[in-house]
């Protein structure tokens, strides 16, 4: 409905790209299954909590900063990804994007 | 293929989270556990196709249709449902009507539950401490932030949203708005007012967010 356009949301739904990733990765696993959307709540907000507890989180990016640590910490006690394994593909990334021109596509070697 | 001889700066390296959610992604899509191709959907629905103009339309047409008005009160599931509005995480939809006497407002104490299939992704201040302690401590006070002030004789009653269930507050038709017809009624109804930290805009103001 074009009309929709017309007064769709000022702000955006995700700040920074990666905000966006996290939250369809998570939602993506929920819907395969991997664990129920009420288990999701009740980890992400154990994290908030405790992270909250030293500061007060403004809901920016503080809060997927929590999002992100709630599912690496999920996905490991799952075995589905190993902190071994998120720190080495992390630097593939890393070194990806140190060895790939600017303006280039950045891809995994390999 | 990398250029393992240039001389051209690199790429510039993500952010340390960044990193971490690709190093997710790439290994979960080598177990099979996603679909690449999945995420992009997830995201362009959250981007481009889902956002308050949704629960916008669902007040627009409740204002118009006592009866619809009626069954969306009762039982909200399967009225959004038949409008194509349904929660993927199987949580359920209630929505809570403001009237002279009550004024509803919506928090998720526990993180940020919300109304997603309505709304969209919540904006930052509702996943806030500041919003989601104060929403129930001192919920007038919370009004007053956002500008609204409320007769002495209006209780205001917090939703605390949860992963099972998400409130969609109706706000109050404005006065002045008796001839227009549905598409100009939702223009007047803005994303705070359906979490309940607005009222809906009156005819000669147009909705501000």
């Amino acid at each position: 409905m074009s009309d929709c356009i017309s007064h769709s949301a000022p702000e955006p739904a995700f700040l920074e790209p990666w905000h966006a990733q996290v939250f369809a990765l998570t939602v993506s696993l929920n819907e395969a299954g991997r664990f129920s959307w009420a288990d999701w709540v009740t980890r992400f907000s154990q994290t908030l909590r405790r992270n909250g507890l030293s500061r007060e989180l403004d809901g920016g990016a503080d809060y997927f900063d929590a999002w992100l640590e709630t599912l690496e910490a999920i996905l490991a006690e799952a075995g589905s990804a190993s902190p071994q394994e998120v720190a080495l593909v992390r630097r593939d990334w890393e070194e990806a994007y140190l060895s790939t021109p600017h303006g280039d596509p950045v891809h995994l070697a390999g | 293929m990398p250029h393992d001889h240039s001389d051209h700066p690199h790429a510039v390296l993500p952010s340390d989270p960044a990193l971490r959610v690709k190093a997710l992604e790439t290994i979960l899509t080598r177990k099979g556990l996603i679909d690449p191709a999945a995420l992009d959907e997830i995201i362009d629905t959250y981007q481009n196709k889902i956002g308050p103009q949704n629960g916008a339309r669902v007040v627009a047409r409740a204002w118009s249709d006592p009866a619809f008005k009626a069954a969306l009160l009762a039982d909200a599931d399967p009225v959004l449902a038949e409008l194509g509005y349904y929660g993927r995480q199987g949580e359920h939809m209630v929505v809570v009507e403001n009237t002279p006497t009550q004024h509803n407002m919506v928090v998720c104490t526990l993180c940020s539950c919300y109304p997603w299939p309505l709304l969209g992704i919540p904006p930052g201040w509702y996943k806030s401490d500041a919003y989601r302690a104060r929403a129930v401590r001192e919920p007038r006070g919370v009004l007053a932030d956002f500008g609204v002030s409320l007769p002495a004789e209006t209780a205001v009653r917090v939703w605390d949203s949860t992963a099972e269930v998400r409130y969609l507050v109706l706000p109050m038709r404005p006065a002045g708005s008796e001839d227009l017809d549905e598409d100009a009624l939702a223009d007047l109804v803005s994303r705070d007012s359906m979490i309940g930290t607005a009222l809906a805009s009156k005819p000669d103001e147009g909705a501000l967010t």
